[in-house]
């Protein structure tokens, strides 16, 4: 196996930009290892519009979003390993990989960049009782099913959770003639985007129930119906509310959990709330050399910011082989505050910061007429109007070395939703 | 079709009693209703432990096929290739008040000749389990308790008996038994079938089938026991069997790690009128809540993978009924077998082949084969041994569930045994493709393509288990399915 | 007598921001938009209240794929009328393409007769 400077896990989207910025920063000998046995990761099953409206101004589908990026690599003839698993990767950053013509191999890369993306949340996990019958699918292998291989999974289908590929499901199944019955979403809000809701639930007449669950299960061999009930505010159903809804599909669209047992078994440190690693100002995690971005960082809504985020991952590896170390004076944990629930990256040396970064986060409920504040040693720095705010949304700040240096020292940063003060 | 012997049900019990017969010259039958072996009933799942034998009453059918059963697992486990792990349980007793309880059950283990039971206090048990709360007053150590995997179990018998001959015949679900000429006449569904003997290890249906031809009447209650499966990262959370000593407020739930490396935490106990009624609970997942940290603190219950019940065939008496009927000639009964069951299954299989044979006057096999090569895991070879293997069968190379590590390889394994997966539930069984944590999201669709392909059909024909349960209800567009053929 | 002024609410869907805007109605057009954070909005409030449109994805059979894939992904060329979706995807049912496609190859011209072409999205060997 030839040796690589750079490796990167996952030729989706974060992968795809990650490799091209970091080609594009000085170093070459960058490999991406893909399972599948193409590039492009999700995006491939993501046949629906919206990509690229940041990157490129238009308005794309998964697959030609993806195919600007997979032409990147192409063009600049960056290696790929397709069909190939990555086993582990241990903490001195050797990766090893298996695929069937290589068997298993070892690469000992200067830095990783984790780009293994995420996995969404399963039925278990969820905890919902009743029978385990077939027809209970996540909403993207769903999708896997009806674009990638061309079956529908059912043709009376009820989906749990309003994530964006549940609404975008909605609409799929719904244009191939299945019957949408409903979209129950635990939570008072949805956690997909607004335009999701007008063009795949509304536009087809598809009730969106907030504040309801599915109870129970009905079937043996195949979903046979699903249980329905209201949920009060401590997310528990209310007895007497139960409707009996007859299916033989149930979607679950309810949430994307970062993947990262890769990164989890190297030793990197890892982010409770974003289940992604903890990473500094480079989108470096705490193991040296060791980058990660996308989704397997914390979940995105939007494939643009990957894209961004990725970009910066990449150009951040290079900046690492080319300097054979990363140098920081200084550690400064974000602190959090007003219902900001997350803050990636978390950790910054303001002086490591070149021209800017983009600081992403989300809320915790919704908000209205508030302002994202940066408060530096206990002043506020900047902030920006948010008449809304909601979880499903990330939000973002950009710190400029500009502001940094308007600093003579920073000993704290602190992130905060808080009233909007109008001027 | 006239056999010998005709055995009803292919779970642990049923594969057990064919494995030990298949040791003998004549004509074996295992008729089970599901597409699988330990495809329905309380095998596939159970709290998957090798009981010490400290429970069963003293004097019980049951006390002596676990004890017996308990020692049998382990050169079995060799035998038949699948894994066993003899890690030691432990019954904790939190009230002083409730010592007298702990105190009979090691009388009853040394009666029933359990080895190397021991009463602990203090921190000494913490010695052997430090995740029991130091409030724990004593607790009963027996180191001879063992985890396995039922479904490799059963797996590993059904296929060293159908090695040796035994027909396994599956989707099949008798409706009738009645003696003609001297043969047992057994309807099903799918024809008749006769056989001079008839071994009845139908599980819950024990006693539909036993009352078909016997006048003594059995009475089976079905008694559901849900369980919460553990990801593999809390996998380590506990390395014992923890049991939680029944008292008045009735009887707890243990924890215990899997052969695999999760943690299973259950099961509850709710007495119940459906024989097929394995559908979890709202109340009974809060139940398991609610009691799986009485023992121990700080259960990661948010590390749930799934979860998933079982039912286990009661019998009112609470006894294995093991042998023939009394009223019913060559027609055996391996009935009741609840809990300890899994434990039991090779002693009752011995015992029951032993005693078959001899009323129908049967040989031993001069060439039985006495032991079964598992499903190849390459996760256990080196790398050079695995990079031979790939460059031989380059599908091992292929990773196809990830959260397990399962690659192609192993999948067609599982599919081309005897007998082998027909079911992206079979092939889950057998190598654990879509048991991790992501519960099949990723590899479920793989596991479809490769079971069409080995099999020869269409992908709209591959179900979840079997029966009605179709994955797929046709093509994407319009309901082109016929088409396909 | 002048028409009733009737007020509207919608969501953009633009872009990702999902702006609400306010359109007032009268004589069956759009006479003011408010809400909207950027022209598309106030362009988006005209279309969806007098004629809606949306882009259109799907897939189309594909054979003698080397890939082995049997479907290629597809989109309208352009947003066809709201009204013609489930007219486009009878039509769409009916194609079948032989591999390789590129991006941008018309596989259904004038789909349902809206005069809006349908074309593959995904290169495939």
């Amino acid at each position: 196996m030839k040796s690589y400077d750079i490796a990167i896990i996952g030729g989706g989207p974060a992968g795809l930009a990650a490799a091209a910025a970091a080609y594009d920063a000085g170093v070459k000998s960058v490999v991406i290892i893909e399972r599948e046995d193409s590039l492009g990761g999700i995006l491939n099953q993501c046949i629906h519009p919206g990509f690229g409206l940041h990157t490129f101004k238009q308005e794309l589908t998964g697959p030609e979003y993806a195919a600007r990026f997979i032409e990147k690599i192409e063009r600049r003839g960056i290696d790929t390993l397709l069909s190939t698993m990555v086993l582990s990767i241990a903490a001195d950053k050797s990766v090893t990989a298996m695929n069937r013509t290589d068997g298993v191999f070892t690469i000992r890369p200067k830095a990783v960049i984790l780009c293994m993306g995420c996995r969404e949340r399963s039925r278990g996990a969820l905890n919902i009782p009743g029978y385990r019958p077939a027809g209970i699918y996540s909403a993207g292998t769903a999708q896997k099913l009806v674009n990638i291989m061309g079956y529908m999974p059912g043709r009376e289908v009820v989906i749990l959770g309003s994530g964006d590929i549940g609404l975008i499901m909605a609409r799929r199944m719904t244009l191939e003639g299945a019957h949408v019955k409903l979209v129950a979403e635990l939570m008072p809000y949805s956690g997909g985007l607004k335009r999701n809701i007008v063009q795949c639930l509304d536009d087809f007449d598809i009730p969106l129930k907030l504040s309801h669950t599915v109870v129970d299960i009905h079937g043996r061999e195949r979903l046979e119906g699903v249980t329905i009930a209201a949920v009060g505010p401590d997310l528990k159903p209310i007895a007497g509310s139960e409707e009996y809804y007859p299916c033989d599909t149930l979607l679950l669209s309810c949430g994307l959990i970062p993947e990262n047992e890769l990164s989890r078994a190297m030793g990197v440190r890892m982010n409770a709330v974003t289940g992604g690693p903890v990473v500094n100002e480079a989108l470096e995690t705490e193991v040296e050399g060791v980058f990660s971005a996308g989704n397997a960082l914390h979940v995105h809504d939007l494939v643009d910011h990957v894209s961004e985020e990725a970009a910066a991952a990449g150009r951040n590896a290079a900046h690492y082989v080319i300097n054979g170390e990363s140098t920081h004076a200084e550690r400064i944990e974000i602190e959090l505050a007003g219902g900001v629930r997350y803050a990636v990256p978390s950790i910054i040396d303001p002086s490591a910061i070149a021209q800017s970064i983009t600081v992403r986060m989300r809320v915790a409920g919704i908000m209205k007429n508030k302002q994202l504040s940066v408060y530096i040693n206990g002043q506020r720095a900047l902030s920006r109007p948010r008449p809304v705010m909601t979880p499903g949304e990330m939000e973002q700040i950009v710190l400029t070395k500009k502001l940094m240096d308007s600093y003579e020292s920073i000993n704290s940063i602190l992130i905060c939703a808080e009233d909007r003060e109008d001027k | 079709m006239t056999y010998d012997i005709i055995i009803i049900g292919a779970g642990v019990t049923g594969s057990a009693a064919a494995r030990y017969l298949s040791n003998y010259d004549a004509r074996i039958a295992v008729v089970e209703r599901a597409e699988d072996v330990c495809a329905m009933g309380a095998s596939k799942a159970n709290s998957a432990i090798v009981h010490a034998g400290f429970d069963a009453a003293y004097g019980s059918l049951m006390a002596r096929f676990n004890v017996e059963g308990s020692r049998m697992m382990e050169p079995l486990s060799k035998q038949l290739s699948f894994d066993y792990s003899r890690i030691g349980s432990i019954v904790v007793c939190m009230d002083s008040r409730d010592m007298p309880r702990l105190e009979a059950l090691y009388a009853n283990g040394i009666k029933n000749g359990v080895e190397g039971l021991e009463l602990l206090y203090g921190e000494a048990i913490q010695k052997i389990e430090p995740k029991i709360k130091s409030s724990a007053y004593a607790a009963l150590w027996a180191p001879t308790g063992a985890i396995i995997c039922p479904f490799a179990l059963t797996a590993a018998l059904a296929e060293n008996a159908a090695a040796n001959g035994a027909e396994f015949i599956f989707n099949t679900t008798v409706t009738a038994i009645a003696k003609e000429q001297g043969l047992w006449s057994v309807q099903t569904d799918r024809g008749l079938m006769r056989a001079r003997a008839v071994i009845n290890a139908a599980g819950t249906y024990a006693d539909v089938l036993h009352n078909m031809v016997s006048r003594r009447h059995i009475h089976i209650t079905p008694r559901r026991g849900e369980y919460m499966l553990l990801d593999k990262s809390v996998g380590s959370f506990v390395s014992r069997t923890v049991f939680q000593l029944p008292t008045e407020l009735g009887k707890g739930v243990l924890i215990s790690p899997t052969v695999h490396g999760n943690i299973i935490v259950g099961p509850t106990a709710e007495d119940i009128m459906d024989r097929d009624g394995v559908n979890t609970t709202a109340a009974g997942l809060e139940l398991i809540r609610e009691k799986a940290c009485l023992a121990v603190d700080d259960v990661p219950l948010k590390q749930v993978i799934t979860s998933f019940s079982g039912l286990r065939a009661h019998e009112v008496s609470h006894e294995f009924i093991v042998g023939e009927a009394e009223d019913a000639e060559f027609f055996f009964d391996l009935a009741g077998i609840e809990s300890p069951g899994l434990s039991s299954a090779p002693a009752i299989g011995k015992y029951i082949s032993e005693m078959v044979a001899e009323r129908l006057g049967l040989d031993e096999k001069p060439d039985f084969i006495a032991t079964r090569e598992g499903i190849l895991d390459p996760k256990r070879l080196s790398s050079e041994e695995r990079n031979r293997l790939i460059k031989r069968e380059p599908a091992y190379g292929r990773i196809v569930c990830r959260c397990e590590e399962i690659s192609e390889g192993e999948i067609i394994d599982a599919i081309r045994r005897t007998p082998g997966a027909r079911s992206l539930d079979g092939v889950k069984r057998r190598v654990r493709a879509g048991m991790g944590r992501c519960q099949g999201g990723f590899c479920s669709t793989r596991v479809m393509e490769i079971l069409a392909r080995e099999l020869g059909v269409d992908i709209a024909g591959i179900t979840k288990s079997g029966g009605a349960s179709r994955l797929i209800s046709g093509l994407a567009k319009q309901d082109k399915t016929a088409e396909r053929g | 007598m002048e028409a009733k002024l009737d007020t509207k609410k919608l969501t953009c869907i633009c872009c990702p921001l999902g702006c609400s805007i306010e359109a007032d109605m009268q004589g069956g057009s759009v006479v003011a938009v408010r809400g909207n954070g950027c022209p598309n909005g106030e362009k988006y409030a005209h279309t969806e209240l007098t004629a809606p449109v949306r882009t259109l994805t799907s897939t189309v059979a594909l054979v003698n794929s080397k890939s082995g894939m049997r479907l290629a992904p597809v989109r309208s060329s352009e947003p066809i009328p709201k009204d013609k979706l489930f007219d486009c995807m009878k039509e769409i049912a009916n194609i079948s393409v032989s591999a390789p496609v590129r991006i941008g190859d018309t596989v259904l011209q004038n789909a349902a007769g809206t005069g809006i072409s349908i074309i593959i999205t995904r290169d495939i060997n």
